[in-house]
């Protein structure tokens, strides 16, 4: 017998920790980086981190092989062959900020529109997009368009957050949590931290979605509803609510504008706004006085019920009779929505019933008196343990926006926005309903080497906000504009496609950062290709410059004339603003940085880096001195530290002030970015625990609040259950106003703006032949992938290195086909073909996929031979970007018509049997690629760690 | 499981060389030994090598055969440990044997060697037959068949070896072929009754026992944990079509017991040309006894194919 | 070496809830970047950019459905070594590489001394063995005993990677030998069970069953038939009405 071996049982992780963010999603954790012999030998997540809480997904856990990915850029390249050719020549960075100075300083000098600057998955649009108001271009948007922005909007115009990034269910307190539509979202750890919680605590969780896989199997009801419906669910559950009486009508009266007065006159100009006093403030029906009060007043008690007689006299009705009545009505009744959400009605009573039940029977008390923004003090914070959440089920629809506003005002009928046990707002949030920001870019405020006046993203309160110029767009995406009046985020997923058929206009230069555009974030891929590549009658590119910055070698990279290969995230320094997107949580106004933990070994610079670059080298003001030096010489940590926005406020928030004793305001502290990186990489800011709570009317909250910037004043926000804008919208519509919709879209948003969420089929469903596409086509999220990103990590391809398409049993039966069968699916636009996989937790009109595992031959230095270019495949070939023809021979862009968000989901498409090939089509030509280097054929990461083994 | 060609060299060869070890070392043992000490040193020699050759093929199969001398010390547990200690102990009988005949040493201690050498043969290819008969995770491997079964074929292939060489040199009896062709005839039996338990038994476990997750249903895999096979996949889930797997069994049928038999049986009958029989009988039992052997394999069901999609096993 | 020990101090395992994974990889990828570079270093990987990519990976996740139609249930499941009590993969290993420790029960392969002969895999049940082409020596769950004795990591990191890592808290770690330890409760309390218990080999990792529909909390009163309230006889929306003025006017 041998001797029991000895064992090292006490060899550290590594010779060091640091501590930064990840960045292998959007989530952005907190991580600890061990790091050996000067190689990352470890990541694990950091304990005292508000997002992660120390625990790591996935993909954060697969870090070592995102970072020494071979697919990652090596220096700045030059296209030398045709577009997409993949034909590229290395160049020094002084040559390469030569050219694209070269290249951007021509039309800000002569129309700063001819520059179209949009950005992908970033997390620094604090910066880049200040930088485009400096430029002066209308053109800037990041990829909200067509991600969330019905989300967003939707929650924003509602009662000023969203469940997008913006809010968190209370997990410690809800005992009734539902799902709408989420297969991993932003908040990738949150959300499964909070999810174990509940499930731990025996709290209850409705998943409501097409398909039981992750969360939503393991919840403890699935409602496997149709796609594009949740609609007419949650119009049922309100229908439910109000024919048995359970809503909460003190909640109502205080938080909402349920009371006040809504003109009615049809006809007349300012039918369906509110009816407003002497001091422009709503009216209400004070039952108290039984006269008309203040909507916006504390010492009153407005009545919810009763149709009045205005001082002109016309008649005026509350909010809440119109809702009532609304909802009421037969169409969402539990019966009438059964068939087409797939549901039972029983069901669907039994979950409204068990809502209110747990609402207004399971009330949860804490023992914290605070004051609202009347200054009335209340003993206790007394909670409905009700949380929802919701994402791009919802939002990647035509109806997204409308859907999403109907599941907020049932979390409010029930009285659960920020209350103990329900939706929690994350500072900078709430802001006003909507946040008081307007759109900048109107053709007067565009204007050769002057910035432009204010941010390019807002609210519109109206057509008075458009950005339309007698009827000409302004901005390329034509955001802003009749098409999408409400797009709150840019329409990303239109700018190549305009720009290159010069609708609004042409452009000259096409800059764009971490987004790819040629792949799997189009519609319709072969169609954007094609833009990318079209050429004008004397054989000049449509699209004359595209400068492009990735990290690596993607599917996008061939299709730019300029490469600014970006760093890993490991390598650089990045801000996680509270001007942004911040890593706040609902008792926490939170924000981090990155900075670099190993040095590259390739020529690369952080795109920031290079950006305030550019900035200096074109002069534009708040990059230059006035001797025209560079105002931030120290690159982007410099102006993380330095730059301030508004007096006392900058990127960072944590350990402002000379000393580093200030917090969200404060001069300049030149330690700041020492003591992030001493902190974990992260500044906390915690909420005393008397602000916790109702943040919407809490008066220590919102006076903090307004002092720190967050909001205008100090006033509440009143949830909007009808939205004036939507109807002011319609108002122009209908032919009032002295901006009105041509003829060609008045039908349009007549019909789907209106003020109160209602229900309506997807446009694409409502435009194709249904019997001749059946199916609904999705995809979800993987939750070990990011994107197109993940395929390119040597461990989490292993997992999955190519996708199936998931067809119910019934589906798999009627075309006799069984797992890895092959079949083409095929919609209005296109045809595909793959493999299936047959499961019961699926809707039976349901097929989906896992997004964006197909991959194009030649990218992310796969070989040639991957599953990924041979089985996987992308359900975007299917996606059209714009819809079919409707009346009138205008083609809208596939996209809900109030906020102009991609849908995505309202797919459409037929399955038949195909022949095995073996390989999945459309198939591209593989993409040459460059001087990147033959990816290995082997690893054996660690192996050098080994004790005494070097 | 997964057909490795180093291992199905081993087993066979090495079966081959110990069963033709055996014989002589049984014959010599009771003196019966026909032939001269070169032809005894030229067979021993023989059976030797295939043994090594076996042996060194095995060694193959390891990640580390540089390390294989460690695979002697856990013979109170391991049976393939035994194995290696039986065939390396098995070496010095019949190195001694082979010393005898060279050195004209011929006393009754050299029986009793010759004794030993035949025992360490059989102990040899018992072990080699425990190593697969002893995993209860496979069950067409987890029954004492295998075992007689490994037994069985060595002492065929090896007796048929023995036959070949020896009517080389013009030594055979009708007697001894006859005896061959029953020993094949065991053999065949065995195996035809290997096939029949193994066809019975649908395997005792379940996939709803692996997961312990039977009490919702029936339990169907949705997605593997990795989209290409890994090694257990590999290893484990070798898969034969059924129908192959029908048309390999009456090859095996036909060239490693009903073949060799008809041709004993001809040599018996018609007494001429022995040696073309013997040889022709030694081919077809060499593609008879690979394909078995692959069989052997190919056709075993592994328990930890219950998480991957098997539905019994 | 390869005869089991009697018992063992401590029976030191993993507990994994089903009723709470969520099938996120976490666990997956923590282990092999934990392990890649730790006592089975390296763990390789195969053709890892090109068309048959695999590697050494000591946990993995599988999904499955359990039952039919909408009654039935996705379920994602890790697997790794249960680090058995009466497992043969140690009693067949020829070298001794395959033991069980005394003292806490850890099923281990000495990577020094293992010849890889991969017959301990062909021994497992569970299929929890992986070998590494690469290094030419099997490789397994190790419970991560280079990090629960750890004395260099700080004293709440000394757990296995792939319970520091999972989000959801799906999976505990501790001495089930113990019956106090909080895992043994957690164990009783749910009816935690052994996978393929019908095969004897007495895994000392445990899991806890998907629970049957759950309504805990939520005993909702059939919806009400009719107003509580006397005054509005009429349609709903009266109703409604009626109700909302008498409640507001109290
Ligand atoms: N069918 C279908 N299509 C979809 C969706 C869907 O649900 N279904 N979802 C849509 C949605 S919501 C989104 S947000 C988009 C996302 O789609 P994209 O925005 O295209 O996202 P990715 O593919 O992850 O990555 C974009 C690019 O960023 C690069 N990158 C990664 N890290 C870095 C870095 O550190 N620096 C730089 N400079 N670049 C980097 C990557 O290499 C990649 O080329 O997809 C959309 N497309
Ligand atoms: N791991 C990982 N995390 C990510 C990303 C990633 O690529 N990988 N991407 C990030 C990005 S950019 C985004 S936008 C978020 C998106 O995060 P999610 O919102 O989780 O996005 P999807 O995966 O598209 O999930 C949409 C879900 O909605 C369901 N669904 C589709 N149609 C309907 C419907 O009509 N009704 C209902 N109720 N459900 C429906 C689908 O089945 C799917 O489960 O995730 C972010 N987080
Ligand atoms: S969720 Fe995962 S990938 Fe995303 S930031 Fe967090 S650890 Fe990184
Ligand atoms: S699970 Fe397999 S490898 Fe682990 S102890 Fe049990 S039998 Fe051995
Ligand atoms: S592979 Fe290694 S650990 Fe497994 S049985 Fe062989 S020698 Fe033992
Ligand atoms: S205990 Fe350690 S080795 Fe075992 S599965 Fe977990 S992380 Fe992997
Ligand atoms: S980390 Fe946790 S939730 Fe994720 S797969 Fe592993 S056990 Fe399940
Ligand atoms: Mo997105």
């Amino acid at each position: 017998m041998n001797k029991k071996p000895e064992i090292e049982l006490n060899t550290p992780a590594g010779d060091e920790v640091k501590q930064t963010t990840c960045y292998m999603c959007a989530c952005r954790c907190g991580i600890n980086v061990h790091i050996k012999d000067g190689k990352v030998r470890y990541i694990d997540g950091n304990r005292n981190h508000p997002v992660n809480k120390g625990v790591l997904c996935g993909k954060g856990s697969a870090g070592i092989m995102q970072h020494y990915s071979p697919a990652r850029l090596r220096a700045p390249m030059k296209r030398v062959g045709p577009r997409g050719s993949g034909e590229f020549e290395e160049i020094s960075w002084d040559e390469a900020l030569d050219i694209a100075t070269g290249w951007l300083s021509k039309p800000r000098n002569t129309d700063p529109h001819k520059l179209a600057f949009f950005t992908g998955r970033d997390q620094s649009q604090s910066l880049t997009g200040f930088w485009a108001m400096q430029y002066g271009t209308p053109n800037f948007a990041a990829h909200g368009g067509f991600c969330s922005v019905n989300m967003a909007a939707g929650g924003l115009y509602t009662f000023g957050g969203a469940f997008w990034e913006f809010g968190d269910p209370d997990w410690e307190h809800t005992k009734y949590f539902m799902l709408f539509g989420v297969a991993e979202d932003h908040a990738s750890n949150p959300i499964k931290i909070g999810i174990g919680k509940l499930k731990k605590r025996g709290a209850k969780v409705v998943s409501v979605n097409p398909v039981r896989t992750g969360y939503n199997a393991i919840a403890d009801e699935w409602v496997g509803i149709r796609p594009g419906t949740d609609g007419l669910f949650v119009g049922a559950l309100i229908h439910e609510l109000f024919r048995n009486q359970t809503v909460d009508l003190d909640y109502l009266v205080r938080y909402t504008n349920a009371p006040w007065l809504v003109i009615q006159d049809k006809g007349a100009a300012d039918d369906g706004l509110f009816a407003r006093g002497e001091n422009g403030n709503p009216l209400v029906w004070d039952s108290n006085t039984g006269d008309f009060g203040d909507g916006t007043s504390a010492d009153i008690s407005p009545s919810l019920t009763g149709s009045r007689k205005l001082a002109d006299g016309r008649t005026a009705r509350p909010v809440f009779e119109l809702m009532a009545e609304r909802y009421l009505g037969d169409e969402y009744s539990p019966e009438a929505v059964a068939e087409q959400t797939g549901l039972k009605a029983e069901d669907i009573r039994s979950i409204a019933a068990e809502l209110a039940d747990v609402a207004f029977k399971q009330e949860v008390v804490i023992d914290q008196p605070w004051t609202d923004w009347a200054g009335r003090k209340h003993d206790k914070m007394i909670g409905r343990p009700i949380s929802m959440h919701a994402m791009r089920g919802i939002s990647a629809h035509s109806n997204g926006f409308q859907t999403c506003r109907m599941i907020h005002i049932l979390q409010i009928l029930l009285g659960s926005i920020d209350c103990p046990g329900g939706f929690r707002y994350k500072p900078p949030y709430p802001k006003q309903a909507p946040p008081w920001l307007r759109p900048h870019g109107k053709e007067d405020q565009v204007k050769a080497n002057v910035p432009l006046g204010g941010p390019h993203l807002g609210f519109p309160l109206g057509p008075e906000h458009l950005l339309i110029d007698e009827e000409c767009a302004s901005r390329i995406d034509k955001g802003f504009t009749w098409d999408a009046p409400m797009s709150a985020h840019g329409l990303m997923h239109m700018v190549i496609n305009n720009a290159a058929t010069k609708d609004p206009y042409g452009i000259e230069v096409l800059f764009m950062y971490m987004a790819n555009m040629a792949w799997n974030s189009s519609m319709n891929v072969k169609g954007t290709i094609d833009h990318l590549t079209a050429k004008d009658e004397n054989g000049n590119y449509m699209i004359p410059k595209i400068i492009y910055s990735d990290a690596y070698y993607s599917e996008m990279v061939p299709y730019a004339d300029l490469i600014l290969p970006d760093t890993t995230y490991l390598e650089r320094f990045d801000c996680i603003s509270l001007l942004d997107r911040p890593i706040s949580e609902a008792d926490m106004a939170a924000d981090s940085i990155r900075y670099p933990v190993v040095e590259p070994d390739r020529d690369v610079r952080g795109f920031q880096e290079v950006l305030i670059d550019l900035g200096a080298r074109l002069g534009l003001p708040a990059f230059t001195n006035k001797d025209g030096s560079p105002k931030y010489p120290g690159g982007y940590s410099d102006y993380m530290v330095n730059h301030e926005r508004a007096p006392g406020i900058g990127p960072l928030a944590g350990w402002r002030g000379k000393d580093g004793e200030k917090s969200v305001r404060g001069e300049v502290n030149p330690n700041q970015i020492e003591k992030y990186i001493e902190n974990g990489s992260f500044f906390a800011h915690h909420l005393k625990p008397e602000q916790a709570y109702f943040k919407h009317a809490n008066q220590s909250y919102l006076d903090w609040a307004a002092d720190m910037g967050f909001r205008e004043d100090k006033k509440p926000t009143i949830f909007q259950l009808y939205c004036e804008p939507v109807q002011a919208f319609r108002l122009a519509a209908q032919g009032h106003g002295d901006r009105q919709p041509p003829e060609t879209h008045r039908a349009r948003i007549e019909k789907y703006f209106d003020p109160l969420p209602m229900w309506y089929p997807p446009f694409e469903e409502d435009m194709i032949d249904q019997a001749k596409y059946p199916l609904h086509a999705i995809t979800q999220r993987p939750m070990h992938m990011y994107h197109s990103w993940g395929s390119q990590n040597a461990w989490l391809r292993q997992i999955t290195a190519a996708n199936r398409l998931y067809v119910h049993t019934s589906v798999a039966a009627g075309i006799n086909a069984k797992d890895d069968d092959w079949v083409w699916l095929t919609s209005h636009q296109g045809r595909v073909k793959c493999q299936i996989k047959v499961m019961e937790g699926v809707n039976p009109h349901t097929v989906w996929t896992w997004n964006a595992i197909g991959k194009r031959k030649g990218a992310w230095g796969l070989d040639d031979d991957a599953p990924e270019t041979n089985q996987g495949f992308l359900l975007n070939h299917l996606i059209s970007e714009l819809l079919p023809e409707g009346g009138g021979g205008y083609r809208y862009s596939n996209s809900d018509p109030i906020t102009g968000q991609a849908a995505w989901y309202d797919l459409r498409v037929s399955i038949e049997k195909a022949e095995d090939t073996g390989a999945t089509e459309p198939m591209f030509e593989p993409l040459k690629h460059g001087s990147q280097p033959a990816s290995p054929t082997k690893l054996a990461y660690g192996k050098e760690f080994k004790r005494g083994k070097k | 499981m997964h057909p490795a060609y180093s291992v199905i060299l081993f087993t066979t060869a090495s079966g081959a060389g110990y069963g033709l070890l055996f014989w002589m070392a049984l014959a010599e043992t009771f003196g019966v030994l026909p032939g001269g000490r070169a032809l005894s040193l030229a067979a021993l020699t023989f059976s030797l090598a295939l043994i090594t050759l076996g042996l060194l093929a095995s060694t193959l199969h390891l990640g580390r055969p540089e390390r294989a001398i460690g695979a002697l010390s856990q013979w109170r547990t391991s049976w393939l440990s035994r194995e290696g200690v039986a065939a390396v102990a098995t070496y010095v009988p019949a190195g001694l044997l082979g010393l005898s005949w060279l050195i004209y040493l011929h006393n009754d201690l050299f029986h009793l060697v010759a004794a030993l050498a035949a025992a360490g043969a059989a102990i040899t290819v018992y072990c080699t037959g425990m190593i697969y008969g002893s995993l209860r995770t496979i069950r067409q491997w987890n029954t004492p068949l295998v075992p007689l079964f490994y037994l069985a074929a060595a002492a065929s292939t090896g007796a048929l070896l023995f036959g070949l060489i020896y009517s080389l040199f013009g030594y055979s009896t009708p007697l001894l072929e006859f005896l061959l062709l029953c020993l094949v005839a065991v053999s065949g039996a065995v195996k035809l009754t290997y096939w029949r338990q193994c066809d019975a038994d649908k395997g005792q476990y379940t996939a709803e026992m692996a997961t312990g997750l039977g009490a919702w249903g029936k339990v169907r895999p949705l997605d593997p944990p990795h989209t290409m096979p890994n090694f257990v996949m590999r290893e484990m889930g070798y898969q034969v079509g059924r129908k192959h797997a029908q048309k390999l069994r009456r090859l095996v049928v036909l060239f490693l017991f009903a073949g060799p038999m008809l041709a004993l049986a001809l040599s018996a009958l018609t007494g001429a040309g022995v040696f073309f029989w013997y040889l022709l009988a030694f081919l077809m039992t060499v593609v008879g006894i690979v394909t078995e052997r692959w069989l052997f394999f190919a056709e075993a069901e592994h328990v930890s194919m219950l998480y991957y999609g098997a539905e019994r096993a | 070496m390869t005869t089991l020990p009697q018992t063992t101090e401590k029976k030191l395992g993993l507990v994994i809830d089903l009723d709470i994974c969520v099938g996120c990889q976490a666990c997956a990828t923590s282990c092999k970047e934990w392990n890649t570079g730790g006592y089975s270093a390296p763990l390789s990987d195969h053709d890892p950019y090109g068309g048959d990519p695999s590697g050494a990976w000591l946990n993995r996740i599988h999904s499955y459905e359990l039952g039919e139609g909408a009654a039935g249930r996705t379920v994602h499941f890790p697997r790794s070594c249960l680090h058995c009590e009466e497992p043969a993969c140690v009693t067949v290993c020829p070298t001794g590489a395959s033991y069980k420790r005394e003292e806490d029960g850890i099923v281990l392969v000495n990577p020094d001394t293992c010849i890889g002969c991969k017959l301990c895999s062909w021994a497992c049940p569970y299929g929890a063995r992986e070998y590494d082409y690469d290094d030419g020596v099997m490789k397994k769950c190790t419970l991560c005993v280079d990090r629960i004795y750890n004395e260099t990591l700080e004293e709440e990191d000394r757990v296995p990677a792939c319970v520091r890592a999972c989000p959801t808290g799906a999976r505990a770690f501790g001495d089930l030998g113990d019956p106090d330890s909080e895992v043994s409760k957690n164990v009783a309390a749910r009816e935690g069970f052994n996978l393929l218990e019908e095969f004897g080999y007495k895994p000392t990792n445990k899991y806890l069953p998907p629970r049957m529909k759950t309504s805990a909390h939520v005993s909702p009163e059939p919806a009400r038939k009719s107003a509580p309230v006397s005054a509005g006889n009429g349609s709903m929306v009266e109703k409604l009405f009626a109700w909302a003025d008498q409640k507001l006017s109290r």
